[in-house]
């Protein structure tokens, strides 16, 4: 297991008292898996990104914690996460042009940041550089520009390079294609896979609002809602035979390339996410939710209805929960819910 | 934050970011309040400038003795006069409160006359751009790299008296260039904004949209650019009054001190004669300077729980 | 029946970036968006997309061609007349508000200009017809700040505001590319429901699928000029030109895996490298959807020819425009779009450049 994140809880401090955004979340990472993690602002994807690597002060872990390769991540410490940062997990920031500093050529930039990270070895370090450079077909003349002077496509391909040069166990892509056109998005999406399957990172997070480009990239998909995990699935599980009735309507409200209003209506989902200042007890989804009963009142548990496809709904778990629900991750729901309400 | 975390830290601050992980409210103008009260500086800061424009006001009326009045020559303090007398025998604390009053005029006179033309010039420059930018830009430059004292001395030959209104309206009429840039920039970046494009779709005229639609949004900012020029008007007329060059017939801080310095009041070891002038500059311009900081943190949201 | 007539429009800016020079926004570009039709204008960025959005509300103006309204140029129509009839809204339903005001002064703004002595009571008889024609509850979005509301309810209240006019032209400017995906297709059916109320609309989005969904044409344009346009169904269908077949080999599809194939090792010997990339590429170009081998490799050198070509387009501008009054024709031929053909009727592809 690459990744092992337990009830994972992440509050931010406000005057109106702690908001948590990301509430008892526990998923597992394999080896080499690109998990996707979906959902629409405000549901805690990003929070849960920036917690596995830096919290900022707003940030306060409000419980759980992660395991990366067997070893905690020391998430609350961020001068031992400094030493973590680059070597065992690493960032791509949503915007590359500001996380490049303009005032210095690419070529700097990359070594001020070995040095800053107290790599002995540079030389051999660059040479990979050149050579992951040439792989996705940059030229090494791209390290006397400057940030400004390359496409926004070239940017997001250069910082994922450094991102992953020191061959990162999990590396965090935070809405890396959301700025780009289509093509360019396509080289990047791309460009992650390759990186995976030559062994330069182990595993990915891909979080992102665009389910589309996650069936592309992605090995497993995982929908958060409003602070928690809805559903989490193989990719083809999810864009095929979603069962949250949540995924099941945002697929649904996805246009495909050939589907006209003429043809099919879709719908959208009515009514916003609750607010996270003061969340509804129960299902988050509840109100919003065409198949919501009396036992929505309760908050479900995130359980395992077939083998590798887990749920938090009462009614999924009523209609599958014949034998082999399990809750997983083993010992990862703690809060009682769990013990009730299998349905049978 | 070192270089290398740059790239490896989210630096993109949390409200905003498409991926908001609480709908973020706006600051809403209680919240000035919440944060402003419990902001130490900014307390601090106006408590003590609250006490001395008190003082300024209700000074001269509780003052036993007017500045024009005549005592012994040279006495330490006593109980008759407060803060003792100077070489012509006038009471010192008389003509402190009544300084400081005229240190608040000057200050005021050359913040709003500064602010007055610099938001102008800015809002033209920002909002039309192009070549008309370009020449406020230069005269901008010019007036910044005019010497003032220079130009004080020439204008002042020429004057038979120099009036409290003068002095404020020629320390505006030299400072203004720092509101112009403020402005402009904030009007440059703000008039790109989708709600001023809205406006304009609304059929709105380009001076109701500048005062109704980008001025607001700079507010708080204006307010703190205004704030420091009132305190360096106080200290530019405080210098320019030591150097002879203030409002003739008036007492001032500046005109105290120099007083003192030219009856060698140091080398006397006559220190009520300079100090409490000196003293009370100080305190007036560094508690505006400490409130300043403090309104600028309850402001800035990413600079108030840090 | 109004017609809006975009007749050889150009835009040159000059660029602010090291070097100056002159960008082409927007080449002669020519159309008409007749009433009852939603026409998607797609694009990725720098294909000048948005400029010709802004240049119909008359918030940008051309360098050169002219776009009339019943026949008499927009410049010439008195502003708040034209603005009666043309209206939009943005990108960003938070940019477009006022932070410091209530969401609804957007409606007063509109009232002070064009109803200021209506009645209370009339006014607000007109608001509630026109929040029920977006499917807003005035409750729920009258009185409250931006923040308050949702992306959704915020773009609402926008097209809410243009139907208070007598409006006839709509500009859409990406106004669901901020919005969450479970929205987005609610405020494309409101579109269609304006749409067939007679309204003419302007969906300017880089997003294929959606402008595949809402639209009845389609233009798409690649750095300032049409390279192909003509009926959505006929675009999509059976498209012509490279650069549509290769943007929708790109698209991300749910149900539909992009075909990609690694790319192989990376041999020191850089000769065999290029041989591979401009083989891909070739592939891509050739491409319409099966069968083709599209990889990061071959994207990202198309894409950096592109930029390059970019390049060249302005050096050649800055050439021109050094010497002085003697560059007009030249600029004129350097700003010649492709030629537009005719493939079948309603649809235009042009000549490759």
């Amino acid at each position: 297991m690459s990744l092992t994140v337990e009830n994972l809880s992440v509050a931010y401090r406000s005057r109106r008292g702690d908001i948590t955004a990301v509430d008892n979340v526990s998923f597992r990472l394999a080896d080499g898996e690109i998990m996707g993690l979906a959902g629409e602002s405000g549901s805690g994807k990003s929070t849960i990104g920036n917690a596995l690597i830096y919290m900022d002060p707003r940030m306060k872990l409000a419980g759980g914690k992660a395991l990366l390769d067997g070893k905690e991540l020391p998430l609350a410490d961020n001068d031992a996460m400094r030493k973590l940062r680059m070597t065992e997990v690493s960032l791509v920031p949503q915007y590359a042009m500001s996380a490049l500093p303009p005032t210095r050529r690419i070529g700097k930039i990359i070594t001020d940041l070995l040095r800053s990270h107290g790599i002995k070895d540079r030389d051999e370090v660059l040479s990979e550089l050149l050579r992951r450079l040439e792989l996705i077909g940059l030229k090494d003349e791209i390290l006397r520009r400057y940030a400004f002077e390359l496409s926004g496509g070239m940017r997001q391909r250069v910082t994922i390079i450094m991102s992953s040069l020191l061959n990162p166990s999990l590396l965090i892509a935070d809405e890396v294609t959301s700025a780009l056109d289509v093509s360019t998005q396509r080289a990047v999406g791309e460009m992650l896979i390759e990186f995976r399957d030559r062994g330069y990172i182990k595993s990915a997070i891909a979080i992102t609002h665009d389910l589309s480009i996650l069936a592309q990239i992605a090995d497993s998909i995982t929908i958060m809602y409003a602070g928690r995990l809805a559903e989490k699935a193989s990719t083809a599980a999810i864009t095929e035979a979603p069962l949250h009735p949540y995924t099941q309507a945002l697929i649904a409200s996805l246009p495909e390339v050939g589907v006209r209003h003429e043809d099919t209506t879709l719908t959208g989902i009515p009514g916003r996410p609750p607010s996270l200042v003061n969340p509804p007890s129960g299902c988050r989804f509840r109100e919003r939710c065409p198949f919501a009963f009396d036992k929505c009142t309760e908050t479900p548990p995130f359980a395992e209805i077939r083998p590798g496809h887990q749920v938090a709904c009462w009614k999924v778990s009523q209609e599958h929960g014949g034998g082999t629900r399990v809750t997983v991750p083993a010992g990862a729901i703690a809060d009682g819910a769990s013990t009730e309400g299998t349905g049978e | 934050m070192s270089l290398a975390d740059t790239l490896q830290e989210p630096g993109a601050p949390i409200p905003g970011a498409p991926a908001t992980p609480v709908a973020t409210p706006r600051p809403r103008r209680n919240d000035f309040f919440y944060y402003g009260l419990r902001n130490k500086k900014l307390v601090f800061g106006l408590g003590l400038e609250l006490l001395l424009v008190i003082l300024a006001i209700v000074g001269p009326m509780i003052s036993p003795h007017n500045t024009s009045d005549y005592f012994k020559l040279n006495a330490g303090p006593s109980g008759g006069n407060w803060l003792g007398t100077d070489f012509q025998g006038h009471d010192v604390f008389a003509q402190l409160v009544n300084g400081l009053r005229e240190s608040y005029l000057v200050g005021a006179l050359g913040a709003v006359s500064a602010a007055v033309v610099g938001m102008v010039l800015g809002f033209i420059a920002g909002w039309r751009g192009g070549i008309l930018d370009e020449i406020l830009q230069l005269l901008t430059n010019v007036i910044v790299m005019i010497p003032s004292l220079v130009l004080l001395v020439v204008v002042g030959a020429y004057l038979n008296t120099r009036s409290v209104l003068f002095e404020g309206v020629f320390i505006g009429l030299t400072t203004w260039p720092w509101v112009a840039r403020a402005v402009r920039a904030q009007t440059f970046s703000l008039r790109s904004r989708e709600f001023v494009d809205l406006a304009k779709l609304s059929g709105k005229r380009p001076t109701s949209i500048v005062i109704r639609d980008i001025a607001p949004n700079m507010a708080s900012y204006l307010f703190l650019v205004v704030i420091l020029l009132f305190g360096s008007s106080m200290l530019l007329a405080a210098s320019y009054d030591f150097l002879g060059l203030g409002p003739s017939g008036v007492v001032s801080l500046g005109g105290m001190m120099q007083n003192a310095n030219l009856n060698s009041a140091l080398f006397f070891k006559e220190w009520w004669w300079f100090f409490p002038p000196g003293l009370v500059l100080t305190a007036m311009v560094a508690s505006l300077l400490v409130a300043n900081v403090g309104l600028d943190e309850v402001f800035n949201p990413k600079l108030r729980e840090s | 029946m109004s017609t809006l007539k975009i007749d050889q429009v150009s835009k040159l800016f000059r660029s602010t970036s090291r070097g100056g020079g002159l960008t082409a926004a927007l080449r002669k570009v020519s159309f008409d968006i007749p009433q009852g039709e939603v026409i998607t204008l797609i694009g990725e960025s720098g294909s000048g997309k948005s400029t010709l959005g802004k240049i119909i509300l008359r918030l940008v103006q051309p360098t050169s061609g002219s776009v009339t309204l019943d026949g008499k140029d927009i410049a010439k129509h008195p502003q708040r007349a034209y603005y009666q009839y043309v209206q939009g809204v943005f990108q960003d339903p938070f940019s477009s508000y006022n932070p410091i005001y209530q969401a609804d002064r957007v409606f007063e703004l509109v009232r002070g200009t064009y109803f200021p002595r209506m009645s209370a009571a009339e006014w607000d008889a007109k608001l509630e017809g026109v929040l029920d024609a977006v499917a807003l509850n005035p409750a729920d979005v009258l009185g409250k700040y931006p923040h308050q509301l949702s992306g959704g309810q915020q773009q609402r209240l926008l097209i809410a505001r243009a139907l208070l006019l007598d409006v006839k032209f709509l500009v859409a400017d990406e106004i669901i590319s901020m919005l969450d995906a479970s929205t987005r297709v609610d405020i494309l059916n409101l579109l269609v429901k304006l749409k067939r109320q007679g309204l003419a609309i302007l969906f300017v989005t880089h997003d294929l699928s959606l402008g595949n969904y809402v639209s009845d044409r389609t233009i798409i344009l690649r750095h300032g000029a049409i390279v192909e346009m003509g009926a959505t169904p006929k675009v999509f269908g059976n498209p012509q030109h490279d650069y549509t077949k290769m943007l929708l080999t790109a698209v991300p599809e749910l149900h539909k895996k992009w075909k990609h194939s690694p790319l192989g090792p990376v041999t020191a010997a850089g000769d065999a490298v290029v041989a591979v990339d401009s083989a891909l590429a070739t592939d891509v170009i050739s491409a319409n959807g099966s069968g083709a081998v599209a990889t990061a490799v071959a994207h990202a050198t198309l894409l950096d020819e592109l930029s390059h070509a970019e390049a060249v387009v302005k050096r050649d501008l800055r050439a021109v425009f050094s010497r002085e009054g003697r560059g007009s024709t030249v600029v004129s031929s350097l700003l010649e779009p492709p030629r537009l053909v005719e493939f079948e009727p309603d649809h235009l592809v042009a000549e490759p450049e």
